[in-house]
C-alpha cells in the first residue's frame, strides 16, 4: 500500500494503539494467572473438586457447589429464555401489524438496556416475596432462574429476530406462493433457515447467564451448599467472588482469582463455538 | 389448521406476557420510586447509610468515573477502529490478531473486570480504591462496543469518498480527518452511547475497583460510590434502605433513557448535515 509519509506516521500511530487495545486481554489473562498464582503452586488442580467444603480460611477450596449453582440457573435460564425469546422474536417479525411490531421491538431493546442491578433489586422486592409464599424463605435457585431468564430473554429475542430478517425473502414469498399457512412458513422454512443464528445467539446469551453476577447475587440467597432443589439458597462462581474478594487475602483471594479464571473459560468456550456460526453480528 | 391458530394463539399470548411482566417491573419502580424523587434529593448527601437523604455525590460520581471511561476509551477506540477499516486489508495478520483479541475481550464476564481492575489499577498500579481504577477498568470494558461500532459506521462510508479524494490527490490523513470521519459520526455516537449505557448499567466490575464510599469526591483518587453500587448496597446491606433504593433505580433509569434519546436525536441532527467540512 502507498503511503505518503504523514500517512505513514498516522499509520503507526493508530497501529500502537490497536495493538495496546489488543493487549488488553493478555494483560487479563497476566493479571489473572499472577494473582492465583501463590495457591495454584501448592495446591492441586482436582482440590478445587475434591476438597471436603469450601472453607478457604481453612484451606479448603471445593468449588464444585458453586459451579453447579451457575451451571443450573444458566441451564433453567437458557430451558425458559429460549422458547419465550424465539416466540416473541417471531412475533413481531411475522405475526404483530407493522407499527405494534415497530412498539414492541423498542421495548424489547429497552428491556436489554435495564441494569442488572435493577433487575435483581426487583427479583429481591417483588419476586422473592411471591415464591416466598409458595415455599420459604424465597431467596433461591428458582428466583435465581427467573431473575436470569428476564435478563437473558432480551439477548435471545434480538439475535433470533435479526437471524429471521437475514433469511432470503424469496424463500418467503416463495412459502406464501405455495399456499403454507404461517405456522408452517415459519416451522418449515423461516426457523430452518435461520437455525445457525439462533443457536449462535441461544450460545450467546448462555454465556450472558454465565458470567451475570449482581441479578443472582441479589435473589439467589448465597448460601455455600450443593443445590438438591429448586428452592434451596445457592451461590454461583460470580456471586462468591463479588462477596468475598472485599476481604479475601492471601491464599483465599488467590482461590477466588483461580474461581475467575475458571469463569473466563467457560465463557469464552460458548463464544468460541458460538463464533462458529455464520450470522449477521448483532451487537447488544 | 387448528395447529396454525395454536400457534398465533400462543405467541400473541407469550408477546403479551413478556410486554406485562415489563410493564410490572417499570410500573413496581416508578410507583415506588417517585413519592421521593425530588430535586433535594438529587442533590443531597445520603444520610444514615443512605437510608435518608439523597444521591449527590453518587451521581457527581457515577458522572465522573463515565468521564473517565470514556476520555481513555474513546481516543484508543477511534484509533483502533480506523486502523482495522482503513489501514489494514480484511485478512491482514495485524488485523486478524486485533479483531480476535476484541472479541475474546467482549466475551469476559464483567466480575472478571472487576478482578483485573482490582489487581491491576487498584494494587499494581498504587490506584487504590478510585474513581480513576473504577473508570479505567470499565474503559477496557466497553472499548470492544466501541471499537466495532466505529468499524461498521467507517466501512459504510461510500467508497467513493476514498476514490475521489485519492483522484483529487488528498492524502488518506485528510481523508479521514475531511471526509470519512464526518460521514461515520452517526455511527460514532450510537457506538458511543452504546458504550456509555453500558457503562452506566455496571455493578459487578465496580465494587472492588471504584468502592462504596458515599462522600462527595474531592479528586479523581478518592473512592466513589456509582449510582448502581448505591442501589445494590442499599438493597443488600442496608435494613430500612429500599425507599432510597426505588428512588435511585428509577433515576438510573431515566439516565440510561436520556443517554438513550440522545443518541436518536443526535444521530437524526448529523444525518441532516452536509457531509463535507471544510
Amino acid at each position: 500500500m502507498f503511503l505518503l509519509r504523514t500517512d505513514r506516521q498516522l499509520a503507526f500511530l493508530l497501529g500502537s494503539c490497536a495493538l495496546l487495545s489488543a493487549a488488553i486481554v493478555l494483560l487479563i489473562l497476566l493479571f489473572l494467572v499472577k494473582e492465583s498464582w501463590p495457591v495454584l503452586q501448592h495446591v492441586a488442580l482436582m482440590r478445587f473438586v475434591t476438597d471436603a467444603s469450601w472453607h478457604p480460611v481453612q484451606g479448603l477450596y471445593k468449588l464444585t457447589p458453586m459451579l453447579s449453582a451457575t451451571l443450573y440457573s444458566t441451564l433453567g435460564a437458557i430451558l425458559l429464555a429460549t422458547p419465550l425469546g424465539i416466540a416473541s422474536a417471531l412475533f413481531s417479525r411475522y405475526y404483530a401489524p407493522p407499527f405494534l411490531a415497530g412498539c414492541y421491538r423498542r421495548l424489547v431493546e429497552l428491556l436489554a438496556g435495564v441494569p442488572s442491578v435493577v433487575y435483581g433489586f426487583w427479583g429481591l422486592t417483588t419476586l422473592v416475596p411471591l415464591i416466598g409464599r409458595l415455599h420459604p424463605p424465597g431467596v433461591s435457585l428458582l428466583t435465581g432462574i427467573l431473575v436470569l431468564t428476564l435478563m437473558i430473554l432480551p439477548t435471545v429475542a434480538l439475535t433470533v429476530d435479526a437471524a429471521l430478517a437475514a433469511v432470503p425473502v424469496a424463500y418467503v414469498r416463495s412459502a406464501a406462493a405455495l399456499g403454507l399457512s404461517r405456522w408452517s412458513l415459519i416451522s418449515g422454512v423461516a426457523l430452518p433457515a435461520a437455525r445457525s443464528g439462533i443457536t449462535a445467539g441461544i450460545l450467546l446469551a448462555a454465556g450472558r447467564a454465565i458470567g451475570e453476577t449482581m441479578a443472582v447475587l441479589m435473589v439467589a440467597g448465597n448460601v455455600v451448599e450443593q443445590p438438591h432443589s429448586i428452592f434451596d439458597s445457592v451461590r454461583t462462581l460470580t456471586a462468591n467472588i463479588a462477596l468475598e474478594v472485599a476481604y479475601a487475602t492471601g491464599d483465599h483471594r488467590a482461590a477466588l482469582f483461580v474461581s475467575g479464571i475458571a469463569l473466563m473459560t467457560l465463557v469464552l468456550v460458548l463464544v468460541g463455538i458460538a463464533e462458529c456460526f455464520p450470522r449477521k453480528r448483532y451487537y447488544d | 389448521m387448528i395447529k396454525n391458530a395454536l400457534a398465533s394463539a400462543l405467541i400473541w399470548l407469550i408477546a403479551m406476557l413478556i410486554t406485562g411482566v415489563f410493564a410490572w417491573l417499570l410500573a413496581d419502580i416508578i410507583i415506588h420510586g417517585l413519592p421521593h424523587l425530588s430535586w433535594s434529593f438529587l442533590v443531597e448527601a445520603p444520610g444514615n447509610a443512605g437510608r435518608s437523604g439523597g444521591i449527590g455525590p453518587v451521581i457527581i460520581s457515577t458522572g465522573l468515573i463515565l468521564l473517565v471511561a470514556v476520555i481513555t476509551a474513546v481516543p484508543f477506540g477511534l484509533a483502533t477502529a480506523v486502523l482495522l477499516s482503513e489501514f489494514t486489508q480484511r485478512n491482514s495478520r495485524l488485523g486478524r490478531l486485533v479483531r480476535g483479541s476484541l472479541d475474546v475481550l467482549s466475551g469476559v464476564p464483567s466480575i472478571v473486570f472487576g478482578l483485573f481492575g482490582n489487581a491491576f489499577f487498584c494494587i499494581y498500579l498504587g490506584l487504590g480504591f478510585s474513581i480513576l481504577s473504577g473508570g479505567l477498568t470499565l474503559a477496557c470494558m466497553i472499548l470492544p462496543i466501541l471499537i466495532r461500532t466505529a468499524e461498521e459506521g467507517l466501512q459504510a462510508t461510500p467508497n467513493d469518498y476514498r476514490l475521489a479524494s485519492a483522484a483529487l490527490g488528498m492524502s488518506r490523513s485528510a481523508t479521514l480527518v475531511h471526509l470519512l470521519l464526518p460521514a461515520a459520526t452517526p455511527a460514532l455516537i450510537a457506538g458511543l452511547m452504546l458504550g456509555l449505557g453500558r457503562a452506566v448499567a455496571e455493578t459487578a466490575a465496580l465494587i472492588f475497583t471504584s468502592g462504596y464510599v458515599d462522600r462527595m469526591p474531592d479528586s479523581l483518587f478518592d473512592s466513589g460510590r456509582a449510582l448502581s453500587v448505591h442501589i445494590y448496597d442499599l438493597s443488600m446491606n442496608v435494613a430500612g434502605g429500599d425507599a432510597n433504593a426505588y428512588s435511585s433505580a428509577l433515576v438510573l433509569i431515566l439516565l440510561l433513557l436520556f443517554i438513550n434519546s440522545i443518541a436518536l436525536s443526535l444521530a437524526n441532527h448529523w444525518l441532516h448535515r452536509s457531509v463535507v467540512t471544510v
